[in-house]
């Protein structure tokens, strides 16, 4: 086996052996049937889950990240003190990271979706909460190789979850108070790219009825994400926000002084 | 409509004695339509007995009552109108009438009534016709369970159901109607009466008004159209009971109320509308016990709309119970259930002790900056919703329910 595959391997067997990750997953589960069996309309069900894969994936991935990165600070010395290459340890963490959060994703929430709401929607829900924990995980990798300090880097990962997930928001709504006068459909999309948890929540809404809502915007956004070109841009951009951090992360740590 | 029940009961004890019967059909005297037309005098019955006829225009121009055996067809073959009333007194009944004409620079349509009255359209079915049933300037009709359907078309070269221009006293009833661009299009129409009508995937309107007073329409259904029922430019109208459903897209509407006064609107259903009612230029309009369930919007009430009373609705899980579009409130809302209220009632007499503001700072933000709706169901729009409901300051300070109910309202009838 090759030297990556064996660390990856380990350190994936290492999180599945994790208590936290164990009970994130029955999270996951529990909510996902609860939701789908409160309200009886599987629609209900898909829009609590939303709000819950937009604010709950993002926080449990980002920190878990950054505290099992911290936790295994002693074990990526040991390995760089090994002849293999940096980049490989890092990667390594996010591989193993990686494929147990998807695994928690895809147990937690895809299992109840295909159980209750196998549908376009259902889909798009599971492919963008499974995007959103990658997404995550690599600015936690990130911030966690720029900081030393444990209870530092779990500050900076939390404010970056809040940034994301809450005052980007309101930093939109500002602007488009600041600048109402002027056409911003065309610059809303952009914003909405910016932001990877703003990108899934459109990304869903829009296979939901809701999007007639929209109106002309609506129908620029439909036209533009809605189709299943859409659905692949929007991977697309979600890919692009999981690389980017990811590679930055693994530059910053080839440099660092350990 | 006493006289015309008069008239209609005169009809019927007098025709047996009058009238002679035209038996038209294969091995019947008559073998076309067109030959027992020009043998029948005033107040005969012409009996086609089940075939295609297809024999391009039929004029009537005498009082004459038609009558279909089985559903025989009228062919138009995609060329002429296929029956044409410019007399008074005229029954229609039991055809299968198909493939009318169509041209941009006339209305042609499966039957036409012209400068007549007393005239009966019943029982019969349409298909893929230009204009269903068009009525000009005809008093006193009855247009009762019809099945009307076009084959959809882009909307210019499409004509309407059931169209009446310049008519009074008409009675439209169980019919379907689909496929057409408006299912029921009223132009000049006054106190006439719709009801019990199925009116479904149709191009634009379920049911179109325009300059048409003291009308009534009730148990009506209208789903899945273009753009939903629009009513326009029309004083004392009364709608109850009807259902409006399902008329999704960027530019529909559950109704659509434009410059309308003095109307009544109770207990109706709307359901899975992008918006259940939009109201403009609407005046003293009464919107009584009706329920909104799952709608986009369940009233957008622009500011152009005055003296309206909107009172003991049933509001449930609407993306947005009201918006409007300026901070003057000239309406009033009054003793509805919203589901969304979370007062308290510390007598107990089933009505909440503080007010309901049914406009969220959210739907504000919308009707002003439509793109807004990029933000929908995110986290922080829910918080700036409640920390609006708590200290208003962007949302109209007037519009509010003082006495919103604490359980939803019991509308049996």
């Amino acid at each position: 086996m090759l030297p990556s595959f064996r660390i990856i391997k380990y350190v994936l067997m290492d999180i599945l052996q994790n208590r936290i990750i164990i009970g994130y997953t029955l999270f996951l589960f529990a909510v996902s049937f609860g939701l789908f069996n409160l309200g009886g309309d599987s629609t209900k069900g898909l829009v609590g889950l939303l709000n819950i894969v937009l604010i709950v994936t993002p926080l449990v991935s980002i920190v878990f990240s950054t505290i099992h990165f911290y936790n295994s600070y002693e074990f990526i010395e040991l390995l760089a003190a090994q002849p293999i290459r940096r980049s490989l340890i890092v990667w390594s963490e996010f591989w193993g990271l990686t494929i147990a959060l998807t695994l928690a994703t895809l147990v937690g929430i895809g299992v109840p979706v295909v159980v209750f709401a196998a549908n376009a929607t259902g889909i798009s829900l599971v492919l963008v909460a499974v995007g959103l924990s990658v997404v995550f995980i690599s600015i936690a990798l990130l911030a966690s190789v720029l900081t030393r300090d444990k209870a530092k880097g779990i500050g900076v990962v939390l404010l970056l979850w809040f940034l994301f997930a809450l005052l980007y928001d309101a930093l939109v709504l500002f602007l488009m108070f600041a600048f109402a006068d002027y056409p911003l459909e065309k610059a809303m999309l952009g914003f909405v790219c910016l932001n990877p948890i703003d990108l899934a929540r459109v990304v869903v809404l829009l296979q939901m009825d809701i999007a007639a809502l929209m109106g002309y915007t609506g129908a620029l956004f439909r036209e533009f994400l809605g189709t299943n070109w859409g659905i692949v841009f929007a991977l697309f951009v979600l890919a692009v926000w999981a690389i980017v951090p990811m590679l930055l992360a693994v530059r910053v740590f080839n440099r660092k002084d350990l | 409509m006493l006289r015309y029940r008069f008239v209609l009961l005169l009809l019927v004890l007098w025709s047996p004695v009058w009238a002679t019967e035209h038996l038209v059909g294969v091995g019947r005297p008559y073998v076309t339509i067109h030959a027992a037309l020009n043998n029948a005098r005033s107040g005969d019955t012409i009996v086609v007995y089940e075939g295609t006829y297809a024999e391009g225009n039929l004029a009537i121009d005498r009082p004459l009552t038609l009558l279909g055996v089985n559903y025989p067809v009228l062919d138009g073959q995609h060329l002429a109108e296929v029956i044409t009333v410019t007399a008074s007194y005229v029954t229609i009944r039991g055809f299968a009438i198909c493939n009318s004409g169509q041209l941009s620079t006339k209305d042609i349509a499966g039957i036409k009534v012209l400068s007549a009255n007393h005239v009966n359209i019943e029982e019969n079915r349409l298909r893929d016709c230009n204009f269903g049933i068009y009525l000009s300037d005809t008093d006193d009709a009855r247009i009762c369970c019809n099945d009307v359907q076009g084959i959809i078309k882009e909307e210019q070269n499409s004509g309407n159901g059931i169209h009446l221009w310049k008519c009074a006293r008409i009675m439209v009833e169980e019919n379907y109607l689909t496929g057409h661009r408006d299912g029921i299009y009223f132009e000049f129409v006054t106190d006439s009466e719709i009801r019990n009508n199925n009116s479904e995937r149709n191009l634009r309107y379920g049911l179109h008004f325009m300059f048409s007073h003291n009308d009534h329409y009730h148990h009506n259904r209208f789903h899945h159209n273009g753009a939903g029922v629009a009513v326009m430019y029309s004083r004392q109208v009364q709608m109850t009971e009807n259902e409006f459903g399902y008329n999704w897209g960027s530019a529909a509407y559950g109704l659509l109320l434009k410059d309308i006064s003095d109307s009544h609107i109770w207990r109706n259903t709307f359901e899975h509308n992008s918006a259940a009612v939009y109201m403009e230029g609407a005046s003293r309009i009464t919107l009584e016990q009706n329920v909104f369930r799952e709608n986009g919007w369940a009233l957008r009430v622009q500011a152009s709309c005055d003296a309206n009373v909107i009172r003991q609705n049933n509001f449930f899980g609407n993306s947005f119970d009201v918006s409007t579009n300026g901070s003057l409130v000239l309406n009033s809302f009054d003793s509805n259930y919203w589901d969304r209220y979370e007062g308290y009632d510390l007598n107990r007499d089933g009505v909440g002790d503080v007010p309901f503001r049914p406009v969220s700072l959210y739907a504000v933000v919308v009707e002003r900056m439509p793109y807004g709706l990029m933000l929908m169901r995110s986290f922080m729009v829910y918080l700036m919703d409640k920390a609006e409901k708590i200290i208003p300051a962007l949302t109209p300070e007037l519009l509010l329910d003082e006495k919103p109910s604490m359980s939803p309202l019991t509308l049996a009838l």
